[in-house]
């Protein structure tokens, strides 16, 4: 299997760090002054209920739009003023949670798009071909990959995303709710994709509502509420967090149960 | 082998033949034409060339520009301006050049705007030049429009009948490339280019101002025709809408839709005229309507429809004579 981080493993480099990341939408603070990092070769789960700010984050790391104020570094590079394209070249790949893929393409021409235009190594259309098909092997896709993109369904379009963010030859991969709307078992397998993307050598910042999975295999979980960060922890702490069982996961339940 | 899977196998060389015969037929034309069908297929041509290089950028991208007006009234400006004092041929480069330019400098004003925004603006832009061109003729420079040096018409013919080979040749080849693949992303979902590495503005400035040259350039090999235009003649707004609508018409999902909408737009719009002169356009409506009613796809669009019509057809005839072939296996 193909090797698709640059990265050395295991090193506990900070490889994204935000300081007072704040963004205003009119009055309205969608995220607010959230400090963070992330360790080089995590999986990070990023939680909160809906509207407490967490695609907003990936937005404002991936350069959607600008931060309000604060700022956000990779790899000790400030990333303020870069443009979306620019942040995919320097080794930041996302998914989306609405799926984004390009519907007029083929399966394959969709990922191809990554390999050709999403890091700063000119690809011929040969090797964009065959990077495109290693990814969707990865993924799992193989058999799709002459099938028009809008044949697919959403679940299986999610993982052409991912295909698609990998070809980029992303450090960190920003994955939001990979998992939403699938059955347990499918859960299971996705839980397995992440983790042989992170044994690649990519770092992975992932939102999920599915606390199994992110329970499963998270190394650290943060916890946004109304766009501040609330907690912070490895995944047993968090369960046993009395704000976080009180905000989100409500009185009763426990998380990781 | 089945009719669809003969279509399937061959679709690139029944292009390549079907551009060949149309070149071969448009070349030798003028010989047994006659000069009005001959001005008739000049007209067709011109058509062409504003349809496919409209398709080239809006097409593929989704922006819908009704700025080709703009950029072809430039090019028939540009020779008022230049003809006593260059040559032809550098006149061309020279309109070229300049809606090129023109076209950069829209963009990086425009097309930051989405969906209707940048429709609009576009379509202002042929009403502003219009009219500012119009004020400093009329009340600065005192003139009224200008008049065209005679070029030889038979020149003309076959430089438009190069120009739209050029135009047709670099969509083909700029819809092969990485450029096109960007462009393609952009109209599939803008917002996932950006983040998979595609410089969004640069490739939607960049093709804009592509597909201007051949618009500029047209205005030049149209310009000693008229023999006489001004401001209003110029930048008509019929110029963006006929690129738009012969495209349409053709249909977008083939390289040959946008050459074929525009030879029958400009072949209906020549008949209707000489048939009924005023009611013309009431029936050239009544004709758009129905096509984009029936073939949402084009005309090209019929091509798969009725490629499916006839392998269904044959494939019931065959199906008397299955239980042979079946003994014979």
């Amino acid at each position: 299997m193909r090797s698709y981080g640059k990265g050395a493993k295991g090193s506990n480099m900070r490889i994204l760090e935000g300081q007072g990341v704040t963004k205003y939408f009119g009055g309205l603070a969608a995220v607010s002054n959230v400090d963070f990092h992330i360790d080089q070769g995590e999986i990070v789960g990023l939680i909160g209920p809906n509207g407490a700010g967490k695609t907003t984050l990936f937005n404002l790391i991936s350069g959607t739009f600008p931060l309000s104020s604060g700022e956000i570094r990779f790899k000790g590079q400030k990333l303020s003023g870069l443009k979306p394209h620019q942040i995919c070249r320097t080794g930041i790949a996302r998914t989306f949670q609405e799926t984004k893929v390009f519907s007029n393409m083929s399966v394959l021409q969709n990922v191809m798009v990554g390999a050709f235009f999403g890091s700063l190594t000119h690809v011929s259309g040969a090797a964009a071909a065959r990077e495109a098909s290693q990814a969707l092997e990865f993924v799992e896709l193989s058999a799709m990959s002459t099938d028009p993109i809008n044949d697919l369904t959403l679940v299986n379009q999610k993982r052409v995303e991912v295909a698609r963010a990998l070809t980029t030859r992303p450090e960190l991969l920003l994955l939001d709710e990979l998992m939403a709307g699938l059955t347990p078992t499918e859960v299971s397998e996705a839980m397995e994709l992440v983790r042989k993307i992170r044994n690649n050598g990519i770092t992975v910042v992932m939102v999920e509502h599915v606390m199994k999975a992110i329970m499963g295999i998270s190394s650290r979980v943060m916890v946004l509420h109304h766009g501040e960060k609330i907690a912070e922890g490895t995944c047993n702490e968090i369960s046993r967090n009395r704000t976080v069982i009180d905000i989100y996961l409500g009185e009763e339940t426990h998380a990781g149960s | 082998m089945n009719i669809a899977d003969l279509f399937a196998t061959h679709r690139r060389s029944l292009s390549v033949g079907f551009f060949i015969l149309l070149i071969a037929f448009v070349l030798t034309f003028p010989l047994y034409g006659g000069i009005y069908r001959t001005d008739v297929l000049f007209t067709m041509l011109t058509y062409a060339i504003l349809a496919v290089s409209w398709a080239m950028f809006s097409g593929t991208t989704g922006y819908m520009s009704l700025a080709p007006a703009a950029f072809f009234g430039t090019g028939i400006y540009v020779t008022a301006l230049l003809q006593d004092y260059l040559p032809f041929p550098v006149i061309m480069v020279a309109a070229g050049v300049i809606s090129f330019a023109l076209a950069v400098v829209l963009g990086l004003v425009t097309l930051r705007l989405k969906g209707i925004y940048f429709t609009i603006f576009s379509f202002g832009l042929v009403v502003f030049m219009g009219n500012a061109i119009n004020y400093v003729e009329a009340d600065v420079l005192g003139r009224h429009g200008w008049y065209f040096n005679v070029v030889n018409q038979t020149v003309l013919f076959y430089t438009i009948v190069g120009l739209t080979v050029a135009t047709v040749l670099a969509a083909y080849f700029i819809g092969r490339s990485r450029l096109g693949l960007a462009m393609r992303s952009i109209g599939g979902n803008e917002e996932a280019a950006e983040h998979v590495g595609i410089d969004t503005t640069r490739i939607k400035i960049l093709t804009f101002a592509i597909s201007a040259i051949f618009m500029g350039v047209a205005g030049v090999i149209v310009a000693p025709p008229l023999s006489y235009s001004n401001a209003g003649i110029a930048f008509s707004p019929v110029y963006s809408f006929i690129a738009v609508v012969a495209a349409v018409f053709g249909g977008m999902g083939h390289l040959a839709g946008p050459v074929i909408g525009a030879f029958v737009y400009g072949f209906l719009e020549e008949m209707l005229r000489v048939e009924f002169l005023i009611y013309f356009q009431l029936g050239f409506g009544i004709i758009i309507v129905l096509v984009i009613l029936f073939l949402p796809s084009g005309i090209v669009g019929l091509v798969p429809m009725l490629r499916d019509k006839l392998g269904e057809v044959i494939a019931k005839l065959r199906k008397g004579g299955e239980g042979e072939q079946h003994a014979n296996t």
